[in-house]
């Protein structure tokens, strides 16, 4: 079982604020969830490589060159911001 | 005009022998829409002017004696976390309930262009993070069969929307079953591509390197239709590939279906088994081989699965910091608990879980015993499906353990909601083709057919599939 303090300090890591009550269930789910992920140990990997990506690829390249876009797109897609100025995104203050 | 037997070949011919227009079309599904959804609620949102536009193009099209294109007025949903410019794209969450698209996604241009009519967005588990559209944040998604039960998920409105007769074709999204296991719930058919056929630009990504686009559609031809509408390399997606697609038919002679006893073992519905088994005879009966393979990691698949799309979600869902789209929640100019309030209050349980197994399996002390271990399963895994495929074509067994279940009866226990998955996470974690048909029912609640294949073989899967609709 996987402790309470655990639980916080995933859920600060991953940036969640959790009410008590949900603290006491993810600890609950998350518990049983990694039970059944411990079958994963059984397995012989020893002499296996790791797959991240199941198609073979080579590095896929492009032209180091810019797109064609127009100031109205970057309005457009700044405005999609919570809170933005002429274009550019406002954000809480980031130091003291 | 009876919008119950339509298909992409009924309504061209209706089109071309002027038997009605694609506006009338439109105008027949959009109200098929308005009198089922008080049922099934597949969608989130309809697109009625969009529809009703792009119809009016096609008539103008037809007017003007110009070919049509592959998908003329046909009436397409897509699932709500592909982005159609200009409307609202949620994924099934609050955190994005008043996101507008800025631009199209690759494959709904490619439909668009097509000349299908979008209808409109479907509902889904949230962030496409659930099996039965539960966790959708817009309400569940009934099943048109039983509405007492769940439609599958996570693209349980592409796949109800198909079955209701809202749409005759639409689009969805797998990243574990998410396509086959609704196709399979509602008793339609439904593909997952081979990772890489199919753009996922302007795709809301839940697991990058298992997430493909794929159709839903009534019969096979529809489905394969919509996917070479939409398949091909796209310069914005580098994983997109280059395809050398065989089109010659195969005989079914000559034709081998691998049957892994992992398919068949505890746990396995006695209906669902029965109605695969039967849909099975049926190839046989036609001269399909069906021979015995063995997937001897396939016991690990599930646990290895659910490491690496929890892993891959964490990572993705980072982006949702409520700074430049999205819900924010902004409080006394103070950072930390901006990011902490935005995601905290607007992510849905099943997200935050997923989000916090990731950030776990991915922790310092943790990443070697959960994230690379399932990796090496990956690799184990794919070695089984390269050796079972030197016995036979096609890999076939049942989509999901169970039928239907209903609304509610897993939503406290999310073990056994992932443990639906168990069939259809092979196929993604190694990058395979499978598709989802109807094999039967049980009763009045449909049961499917999974078939896998080699990657980019997915006219095998075709083949087979339009066999078993004549039989």
């Amino acid at each position: 079982m996987i402790t309470r303090e655990e639980v916080e300090h995933i859920a600060m890591l991953a940036r969640l604020r959790l009410k008590p009550e949900e603290i006491a269930k993810f600890q609950k789910d998350l518990s049983g969830i990694l039970d059944y992920f411990s079958i994963l140990k059984s397995a012989d990997t020893s002499k296996t490589e790791p797959m991240t990506h199941s198609i073979k690829l080579e590095n896929a390249l492009r032209k180091d060159e810019p797109l064609t876009g127009t100031s109205e797109d970057a309005v457009k897609l700044a405005s999609m911001a919570p809170e933005s100025d002429q274009g550019y995104l406002k954000v809480p203050g980031i130091f003291q | 005009m009876n919008i119950e037997s339509q298909t992409v070949q009924s309504i061209r011919q209706g089109l071309v022998r002027k038997e009605f227009s694609a506006l009338e079309i439109a105008k027949a599904f959009l109200d098929s829409i308005k009198d089922k959804e008080k049922d099934i609620n597949a969608f989130i949102q309809v697109t009625e002017d969009l529809a009703l536009h792009q119809a009016k193009e096609i008539d103008a099209k037809i007017s003007r004696n110009e070919d049509l294109p592959e998908l003329a007025g046909v009436p397409c949903a897509i699932k709500d976390a592909i982005l159609v410019s200009g409307e609202r794209c949620t994924a099934g969450s609050q955190m994005l309930r008043d996101y507008i698209a800025p631009y199209d996604a690759t494959v709904v241009s490619k439909i668009k262009k097509a000349g299908a009519l979008i209808v409109g967005k479907t509902n889904m588990d949230e962030f496409g993070m659930g099996a039965s559209t539960e966790n959708s944040s817009f309400g569940v998604v009934k099943n048109p069969h039983d509405l007492s039960r769940v439609a599958g998920g996570s693209s349980g409105g592409s796949a109800a929307s198909v079955a209701a007769k809202e749409c005759v074709v639409s689009l969805g999204e797998d990243t574990g079953g998410s396509i086959r296991l609704p196709a399979s719930f509602c008793g339609v058919v439904g593909l997952k591509p081979t990772y890489g056929a199919v753009s996922r630009y302007g795709v809301i990504a839940l697991a990058s390197s298992l997430d493909q686009v794929g159709p839903f559609a009534k019969t096979v031809g529809d489905a394969e239709t919509v996917f070479h509408v939409i398949r091909g390399k796209d310069p914005l997606d580098a994983t997109s590939v280059d395809q050398n697609l065989s089109h010659g038919n195969r005989d079914m002679q000559d034709l081998k279906i691998g049957i892994p006893k992992e398919y068949f073992g505890e746990g396995l519905n006695s209906e669902v088994e029965k109605a695969v088994r039967q849909a099975l005879g049926k190839l046989e009966s036609m001269g399909a081989k069906i021979v015995e393979v063995e997937l001897p990691h396939a016991k690990y698949a599930l646990a290895a699965y659910y490491v690496v799309n929890t892993s891959e979600a964490s990572a993705n869902l980072a982006r949702y910091d409520g700074m430049r789209y999205g819900f924010s929640k902004r409080e006394n100019n103070d950072l930390l608990a901006s990011y902490l309030d935005s995601r905290g209050e607007s992510l849905g349980p099943e997200v935050k879980r997923r989000i916090m197994l990731g950030t776990y399996a991915l922790s310092a002390g943790y990443y070697d015993a959960y994230y690379v271990k399932a990796l090496k399963i990956r690799t184990l895994l794919k070695q089984d499906f390269e050796k079972a495929f030197e016995k036979a074509d096609i890999i076939a067994g049942p989509v999901s353990p169970i039928l239907p279940f209903k609304i509610g009866e897993k939503t406290q226990d999310p073990l056994a909601m992932y443990l639906v998955d168990i069939y259809t996470v092979p196929a993604n974690l190694v990058g395979l083709p499978a598709i989802s048909l109807p094999a039967g029912t049980a009763g009045n609640l449909p049961v499917g057919l999974q078939l896998i294949a080699k990657p980019f073989q997915e006219q095998v899967l075709f083949q087979a599939g339009k066999a078993l609709e004549l039989s």
